[in-house]
This record gives structure tokens, sequence and C-alpha cells, in this order.
């Protein structure tokens, strides 16, 4: 009797001990978030006025926000993940679905992760050797393109792993009715997971908003507010990364201004679609 | 012109059909489904052996047999099931209505509109009540918003769930009870019109009265559809079947009239199974 009790205590003690570590880890994760965040508030909160969003980036010294740098991340982000949502959820559905035997899957799945890891100024270097230097000049779309192919290896392994949690009896209970596949696909295991596939969507969006390097290499930068796509094209992060460096105070303040809106921007993309799907399931 | 002719052919059809199933009394009742020599193989592993069976129309077959004996297996071989999964694979021959279903130029999607099935666990679909049975209906046909409705009240009547759900029609299937769920699910395998129903242990999930309904269901099922249901629950079997098949180990041990199985049983194996002797 005496034995278990002290047996008991120790696994009283063991839980009590993991428990702490646990929350010790918890907090210095939270804390280093909510470090940035005060941060950012702190530094950024007075460069947040209308300015912001209506004039574009200004010469030293002046008076002038990130209206063409918000357009260009807007459109840039945009497109690609307009290129990069049906191609990252197909390759998703025909990994998941289709792609039961063979090997094609398995080597698809396999290079889709050293892309999914590739480091993104590669991905910069790449579509300025394959694109930018054909044609000679930086451009939006090659911006776009860059954008892209970071986001596509986020969808595929999201729509992938997402799919792989609808339980197999649905499948099956489909396929009994006498569906075929491809609506069985469709219609059944697709819509259980769309608040997943949408969450995989919104973290490449959340992925490439922040991306600085293969924007560099691509769409660079323009001082002007532009809406052709095939020229040079302000964006928030390549913004920040010049006015941060620069030695002017008006940019600087610039600089945490755009850093405010990407992470804050991001922040409640999340927010509004978890909200929008928490109550639909 | 078109509507005309295209309603003329379903009721010759249907008439044509009519006269099968009288004809197959006429006969002495010749089987709805007969199994002979079929083995079962998932990968190198034998799930089934040498099973002969005959599943008779307008009656429920019960399965038992304790885990892993290949009830739930030749139950998925009726509507080809395994099909869905590489390296199963069936020989032998399954003939419904005299054709053999497991040939390869039978078309699974057709005969599984014939053979529809119900699983263990409630499986309804990310939609509403009403899109969960439509879903399966607009397979085959092409109905009218009315005739829709009236398919879909049709079908849930049958599956005794109409009174419980009628006003909440659009709120989604998930949003139901599990046994409501599980009615669901047959009043979506009822409303193709299968001619088979293939139950695999469909009160295993649910409560004492969720289970009680559904055994009320398949006795008033059974007066239009064939029925082979597999079951854990002895009692179930007694209560609901005709006809009882006891396997073990893939084989088929004893097969017969409930009643004589479960009074009177041939085999040593399974009265000890029946008894709780074993298993």
């Amino acid at each position: 009797m005496s034995d278990t009790t002290v047996l008991y205590r120790k696994r009283v003690r063991t839980n009590r001990v993991a428990l702490m570590c646990s929350m010790l880890a918890m907090l210095i994760g939270m804390s280093f978030l909510a470090w940035i965040m005060i941060v950012l508030l702190y530094k950024g909160f007075g460069a947040l006025s209308l300015s912001l969003f209506t004039q574009s980036t200004p010469a030293p010294g002046s008076d002038g926000g990130l209206f063409n740098a918000i357009l260009g991340s807007l459109m840039m982000v945009g497109v690609s993940t307009f290129i990069a949502t049906p191609i990252g959820i197909l390759a998703g559905v025909y990994l998941s679905e289709f792609g039961r035997k063979g090997w094609l899957a398995p080597t698809t799945r396999f290079i889709n992760d050293i892309l999914l890891s590739a480091p993104s100024i590669v991905i910069g270097v790449f579509i300025y050797a394959v694109y930018v230097a054909q044609v000679q000049h930086f451009s939006g779309w090659a911006g776009s393109m860059a954008l892209a192919l970071i986001a596509i290896p986020v969808v595929v392994r999201t729509t992938e792993n997402m799919l792989n949690l609808v339980p197999g009896s649905l499948r099956e209970a489909a396929s009994a009715l006498g569906a075929p596949r491809w609506k069985v696909v469709l219609h059944v295991v697709l819509r259980s997971a769309r608040a997943g596939v949408l969450t995989g969507i919104l973290l490449a969006i959340a992925r490439v908003s922040g991306e600085t390097a293969p924007l560099l290499f691509t769409a660079l930068n323009n001082q002007f507010t532009s809406y052709d796509l095939n020229g040079p094209m302000a964006n928030l992060p390549v913004v920040i990364f010049q006015f941060a460096m620069s030695p002017y105070e008006n940019w600087n303040s610039l600089a945490w201004g755009g850093a405010i809106l990407i992470t804050f921007g991001v922040l409640c993309l999340n927010i509004v679609v978890r909200t929008m799907f928490r109550k639909k399931i | 012109m078109m509507q005309s002719t295209v309603s003329t052919k379903r009721e010759m059809s249907f008439s044509h059909l009519r006269e099968d199933a009288t004809t197959a009394v006429a006969h002495g009742a010749e089987p709805k489904i007969k199994i002979r020599n079929l083995d079962f193989f998932y990968g190198s592993f034998q799930g089934l052996k040498h099973i002969d069976l005959d599943i008779q129309e307008g009656m429920v077959t019960a399965f038992i047999g304790p885990s892993g004996c290949g009830k739930s297996t030749l139950l998925r071989t009726l509507n080809r099931m395994y099909d869905l999964y590489p390296g199963q694979r069936a020989t032998g021959e399954i003939l419904l209505n005299g054709k053999n279903v497991l040939s390869p130029d039978q078309d699974v999607n057709a005969l599984r509109a014939k053979v529809g099935m119900v699983f263990q666990k409630p499986t309804p679909f990310p939609m509403s009540i009403y899109e969960n049975i439509a879903f399966g209906v607009r397979l085959y046909e092409n109905l009218s918003r009315a005739d829709m409705d009236n398919r879909v009240e049709w079908a849930l009547r049958k599956a005794a769930l109409w009174d419980e759900v009628k006003g909440k029609l659009n709120q989604s299937g998930l949003s139901l009870s599990g046994g409501q769920q599980q009615r669901l699910c047959i009043a979506r395998g009822v409303a193709v019109k299968p001619e088979v129903l293939l139950l695999d242990e469909p009160t295993s999930a649910l409560d004492p009265i969720s289970t009680a309904k559904v055994e009320e269901l398949v006795h008033e099922l059974k007066s239009e559809y064939t029925i082979a249901i597999v079951t854990h629950n002895m009692q179930q079997a007694a209560r609901v079947s005709d006809y009882t098949a006891y396997m073990y180990l893939g084989e088929l041990v004893e097969f017969g009239l409930t009643d004589e199985i479960f009074i009177k049983p041939k085999r040593k194996e399974t009265e000890d199974y029946i008894t709780g002797r074993f298993g």
C-alpha cells in the first residue's frame, strides 16, 4: 500500500514538473511574439495616418505614405494566390486521392518538400535568370511568379494533409452510392476539408506577403504608383527593407508603419477566416 | 414528346422488373445473390475461403462470427467496395440476378446503384440533410425540384426520420444525433432505390433506442429490399434475420434459417459461439 502511495506521489511530482516545463516553453514563445507586437506598435504607431494609405513613398525628408507599396503588394500577392491556388489544390488532390500507387506521387511529394524548404532567395534568383534576364527588365509579373512558386508547395502540402484527415469511411460511403471518383473527391472529400484547404491558402498568403528576397530580384521597387504589372513594382517588404536601412528618419518611421500593416493585415485575415468557418461547422 | 417516350420506357422497364420478380417466385424463389466458390485476398493474406452461399430475395440474411472472421469482407465483395484499394482482389463468382458482378466488365458504379451499403459509423456528407439524400439520387436521375422534394421525403419516411427532421432539411447532416445520422445514411441508401441493401454493423455505434429504431426499419424494408446485415450482436441477428450465416477464420461454418441456427445448430462450433462459450 505504501509502495503505491510513494509511486503515486512520484507520478504527481513528474506531472507537475512536465507541466511547468511546457508552460515555460509556451511562455517563452508567447513572450517573443508579444515583444514583437509591442515593439511594432511602439515604433510604428506614430507612422499610422491617413496619408500612409493615400500617398506614395516620399523623397528623404518630405511627407509621404506607402500607397504604391500597399497597392503593389496587394496586386502581386493577389496574382500569385490566383496562380498558386488551383495548381496547389489540384496537386494536393492528386497526391492524396489518386496517387496511391506508383512512383509519381512519392516523387512529387519529395520534390514538393524540397521546394517548400528552398531558400526564398534561390527562387528569386531562379525567376531572375529564367524570366527577368530574358525580358531585360524587372516586373510585377516576375514578382508574382516568384511568390507563386513559394506559395504552391505550401498549398500542396496543406491540401494533401487536410484531405488525408478526411476519414476513409466518408469516401467509401460516397463510392457505395455509386458516385464516380471525381464526384466523391469534389463533392464529399474536398467539401469536408474545405476549412483546412482554405487555411492552407491563407497560410500561403501570409507566407508570401512577407517575402522580401524573391521580390528584390524580380519586382524590385518603384517610387511611384504603378498599376502596370509589366514594369517594376513597389511592395511593402522591399520598401521596409530599403527604408529601414536608410539614415532618414521619415523613411525609418514609414518602414515601421509598413511592418505594422503587414503583421496586422495577416493577423486580421487569419481571424476573419477562422471566425467565418467556425460558425459554419 | 421526349418526356412521354422516356416515361413509357421507364414504365416498360418497371413492368419488366415486376414480371421478373413474379417469374422468380413462380420458379421456387431463385436466390437474389448466388455466391459460388468465392476467395478473397488482402495482398497475400486470404480473407475468405471458398464461400458458397445464397441470399434470398426479400429476406434478411445475417452474418455473425468473431472479429476478423471475414463477414465484413464478404459484405464488401457484394458491392465491390474492395475495388477502392489496390492489392485486394476476389476470385470466384457472385451472381446478382444471374450476372457475375466480379467480372471485370461489370460497371462498379452501376452495381453500387443496385447494391446499397450502410456502414458501421454514421457517415453523413458535409452538406444539408436534404442534399445528403439528393446527392445519391442526382447520380442516376434528373428530377425536377418538386420530384426531388418528394423523393427526399419518401426516403426520410422510409428511414423513420421524416418527423424528426422535416422542419430542418437545410441544416447540416452533421448536426443530427448519432442515431439520426445513421438513419439519414439508411435514407440515403434507400433513396436511390437499390435492390439489395448491405448493412455493415449498422447499430454498433448507436444507443439502444436508436438500435431498436434501426431494427424496426430493417423489418419494414425487407418487404421491398433484399438485406444482408453483419452484426456482432447475436440477439440482433436472431431478432431481425430470416437466414443466418456463421463464419470463422474466413470460412462459412454454417448457414441456414435463423430459427434453426439459433435453436439447434448442426455444428458444434456454431453452438459454442452462439451460447457464448467461445468468441
